[in-house]
């Protein structure tokens, strides 16, 4: 993906401008200006909900585009954050379509609702789109086919589509796509009943390790991300935020940050009212004639904060808080059988309690945005996972229709969940309009640690009866966590979709449970950060199951095992629960299925040689988790080092996807959930004091470096052709509970609260 | 203030601060983006280039320390993408986000015209001020050994 240039200095917003970005604009139509100027510059492409399609080639749909001369387009309209999305969707089209990726140009799609969803969160690019996406490519295949079968005067059903031409079966004979695409796109596009996916078969780079389309630009430096971007005549701004979420400016002196050279203006932007949503935070940006101006100017400011409702959060001694509401009963959830009887009829009770701090997402780029408005309209680009949310919520923010903003999508420097909230992008759009001119906002890693939309902070009671022969028989859990709901209403509760995260779902093959979900106000925005709610619950749960093994006396897999429990689909009614949210899709097609997790469990403690641990010394940590649909297990080893600490030695990672569209990514993406995993539980923490964030930057926002990340990381996909589960996010949530209960096992110490630093060293 | 400094070769004189970071002037007034803002600190290394083959931190790196030196940046480290170590980044699919990438390779090849045969420990330790959030670590040590032409185990 390249980006707009210097070159580029007179862009219009025409159409004309955005066809030629997409490549869809053939010689000879008689239309003025040939824009950009550089052969490969790409993000412009045409927003789709405009009614004029180019009239040559085809265009099946708004993803896929066969010229005459035979490139092939395709629209990746998911957001590229290290995912591999664009290494993946564009390839499941042209499989479809018979296209040979070597002619096939992917370019980036705006942010606009004739894509469908855009937001690139929730593991579900794949998963939820799998056969929307063969339907695009397939539908322009039918075109192009019955073009041909036309032509020759035979059927269609003699005719196969590959290698980018169709084929007679019959004779051989062949007609290029390029040779057929004038003539489909005046045929009218299929009804999707008049369209037949390829059997799996014939897609032939499903499931196969495929190119890193980005690969070789991101090695020279090439790729462009969000602050890459430069327009002419713009500026650039930095901006001092209130310390507290929803504090305001009290008063504040300009003098000095003006007097630095370069600095332009000083723009006071609107103080956030709760509940926060997508807005700034408001504060005053320093707008300069380069970024170091600007920070420096933001230095120089003096200002004084008004706090707010905020002002008084305390993180420790809201985790005191949080111990108290678990001691209390709250909303039952899940209910099968009676608990309380149960427990008190039980021959051992086992009970602990879990906490697990705020989090920040801290993609490695900050949130950066380019916006210029003028003539009525905006155009942005931007690191954005959202960016049909960054178009609605820029046109409300400059009273503008949301057909007069154009989002264009950079690569994103790591996204987690924080880009999908597009406050950083609707600060450029009112920078640039309050100043006239482009206006580049970049966060600091300051900013980005302070300003953040947290992860929350937990704290969960868990209970457990065993009877006389060591048989789990009741479960009882009380869970606590401001919710992300607080961030768009005054919600105190969590949601369905949280409690969905491996509450709700988790099989248990027990007589008796109760989950209660208990009341925690938010005191700062609260946000979902990869796999989201999945971390405490998973680190409750697996680090309890492994804490029941040891008062059991039995093996860790055994007893998770057997308090999973036999392989079977579990039904609402098993789990006592009037509905399980399933990540938004359909329980007849995902049903929470023992088989699967039991499947990860027993493949992951094979490949880590489980049982021959204590012969061989090594103090292994295991557990599973089910999340967006997909089935994880996870292995950690850790050993002690020279000077005593704690180091996680190797890992081991199974996963079952369902069907994979590319195993290289897939495989990539479990390495970096065990890295991620290992960052939070290790290290991970935001406090805040006085309702403001402690932590500034990497030197106390503590990630795993290579010296800490586990020399050997062992990925194994289990082969399936189910349907496909999510892959961004499901490594995550079993790593933490995996590497404490390793470390239970290397020193006996048992860790309940996240991140381990607080509580050995590591 | 003119600052006069080489940068992948070609010689710049920028009228600046001679304050500002090194990667600031890279970025903003040369248009130069491979290289990354992270931190600002020298605590992720996303910034790293280098001045007379020593890989440096930019964001803390004055612009005037670079005054008549040579600046070699992630576009300069060849023409084409075929240094060693950028064949093996594409060849392992290293990078996820690719973010980081351009530091993490900057600081290996600095390590690598020292030490064209590093060991484990001395590329964990030439690369622990290099964060990579998506976690491609792994890979990032293959990398380098596959560019050394070192077995990998």
């Amino acid at each position: 993906m390249s980006a707009p240039n210097k070159q580029d200095v007179h862009i219009r917003l025409s159409r004309r401008s955005v066809l030629e970005g997409l490549g869809l604009v053939a010689a000879g139509l008689g239309l003025e200006v040939v824009l950009p100027s550089r052969a490969d510059a790409s993000p412009m492409p045409m927003p789709t909900s405009l009614p004029e399609i180019p009239a040559n080639g085809l265009r099946a749909n708004v993803f896929v585009h066969v010229a005459p001369d035979g490139r092939v387009t395709i629209v990746c309209h998911r957001s590229e954050m290290g995912q591999g999305v664009r290494s993946s969707l564009p390839v499941l089209i042209a499989d479809e379509l018979g296209a040979d990726m070597a002619h096939v140009k992917v370019v980036q799609g705006d942010g606009d609702a004739a894509y469908g969803d855009q937001n690139t969160d929730g593991s579900s690019s794949v998963r939820k789109i799998f056969d929307d996406l063969r339907y695009a490519g397939a539908t322009a295949r039918t075109m192009l086919v019955a073009v041909a079968a036309k032509r020759w005067k035979v059927s269609p059903a003699e005719c196969e589509a590959r290698d980018h031409a169709v084929f007679h079966k019959g004779t051989q004979r062949v007609l290029k796509f390029g040779e057929l695409a004038t003539d489909a796109a005046k045929l009218k596009v299929p009804e999707k009943q008049a369209v037949t996916l390829r059997p799996r078969s014939e897609l032939k780079h499903l499931g196969k390790e495929l190119p890193l389309l980005d690969g070789p630009d991101i090695v020279r430096g090439h790729a462009t991300f969000g602050a890459d971007i430069s327009l002419p005549f713009m500026v650039t701004a930095v901006i001092a935020r209130p310390p507290v979420a929803g504090g305001k400016v009290a008063r504040y002196d300009a003098t000095k940050t003006l007097a630095v050279p370069g600095v332009l203006k000083v723009v006071e932007l609107p103080a956030a009212t709760k509940p926060f949503l997508f807005q700034p935070l408001g504060g005053l940006a320093v707008v300069a004639e380069h970024t170091w101006a600007a920070m420096r100017g933001r230095a120089a400011l003096d200002v004084t904060w008004e706090g707010g409702d905020n002002a008084t959060y305390d993180s420790e001694a809201y985790r005191e808080q949080l111990l108290e509401v678990i001691g209390k009963p709250g909303k039952v959830v899940r209910n099968v059988g009676d608990a309380e009887a149960a427990l008190a009829k039980a021959a051992k009770r086992v009970q602990a309690t879990y906490n697990t701090p705020h989090l920040a997402h801290a993609p490695m780029e900050p949130p950066a945005a380019v916006a210029r408005v003028e003539h009525g309209t905006c155009e942005v680009w931007a690191t954005t996972q959202n960016p049909q949310a960054a178009r609605s919520e820029v046109a409300k923010a400059l009273g503008m229709d949301p057909s007069k903003v154009m989002i264009h999508v950079t690569l994103l420097g790591g996204g987690f969940g924080r880009k999908s909230k597009p406050d950083y992008v609707v600060e450029a759009a009112l920078l640039s309009k309050a100043v006239g001119k482009p206006v580049r906002v970049q966060w600091t890693r300051e900013d980005d640690v302070r300003h953040d939309y947290y992860h929350s902070t937990s704290a969960q009671r868990l209970e457990a009866g065993l009877d006389a022969s060591g048989k789990v028989v009741a479960w009882h859990q009380r869970i606590a966590f401001p919710p992300i709901g607080s961030t768009f209403s005054d919600a105190t509760f969590a949601g369905d979709g949280e409690m969905g995260q491996g509450i709700l779902d988790l099989p248990l093959a027990i007589p008796d449970i109760r989950m209660e979900n208990c009341e925690a106000r938010a005191h700062t925005r609260i946000g979902w950060l990869r796999s989201v709610a999945n971390i405490y619950h998973a680190f409750a749960v697996q680090s309890f199951i492994d804490e029941l093994a040891h008062a059991k006396g039995t093996d860790p897999r055994d007893t998770l095992l057997e308090v999973l429990g036999p392989s079977r689909i579990v039904t609402p009614k098993d789990l006592g629960v009037a509905k399980v949210p399933n990540y938004g899709q359909s329980l007849d097609e995902h049903p929470v299925d023992t088989t699967r997790l039991r499947r990860v469990i027993e493949r992951v403690t094979g490949l880590a040689r489980w049982d021959e641990r204590k012969q061989q010394g090594r103090a292994l940590g295991l557990a599973a988790h089910r999340s967006f649909l997909t089935y994880v297990a996870v292995v950690v080893s850790v050993v002690k080092d020279a000077n005593e600490h704690i180091r996680v030695d190797e890992a081991w990672i199974v996963a079952d996807a369902g069907t994979i569209v590319n195993m290289e990514r897939v495989r990539a993406q479990m390495e970096g959930a065990v890295v991620f995993g290992l960052s939070l539980g290790l290290y991970g923490q935001i406090t805040m004091k006085d309702g403001a964030t402690v932590e500034s930057n990497f030197r106390d926002y503590r990630l795993a470096r290579i010296a800490e990340t586990p020399r050997k990381i062992h990925v194994d996909i289990i082969p399936s052709d189910g349907r496909p589960g999510g892959i961004g996010e499901p490594g995550v949530p079993p790593v933490a509970p995996a590497l404490a209960n390793a470390v239970f096992a290397l020193t006996g110490t048992r860790v309940r609260e996240l991140p381990l630093v607080k509580t050995v060293k590591v | 203030m003119s600052i006069r400094l080489r940068v992948n070769g070609t010689q710049h004189d920028l009228d600046v601060d001679p304050e500002m970071p090194l990667l600031w002037a890279l970025r903003d007034l040369l248009t130069l983006t491979g290289t990354k803002y992270g931190c600002g600190q020298a605590l992720c290394g996303a910034c790293v280039v280098h001045i007379d083959g020593a890989a440096v931190r930019s964001c803390v790196t004055p612009v005037r320390r670079a005054e008549g030196r040579d600046v070699m940046t992630i576009e300069g480290l060849s023409p084409d993408g075929s240094h060693p170590l950028q064949k093996a980044w594409v060849e392992l699919a290293v990078p996820q986000c690719g973010f980081c990438q351009a530091g993490q390779i900057m600081t290996a090849a600095a390590l690598l015209a020292k030490k064209p045969k590093p060991t484990d420990a001395e590329i964990d330790q030439s690369l622990a001020g290099n964060l990579c959030r998506c976690g491609t670590y792994t890979r990032i040590r293959s990398a380098v050994k596959k560019a050394a032409g070192l077995p990998n185990e």
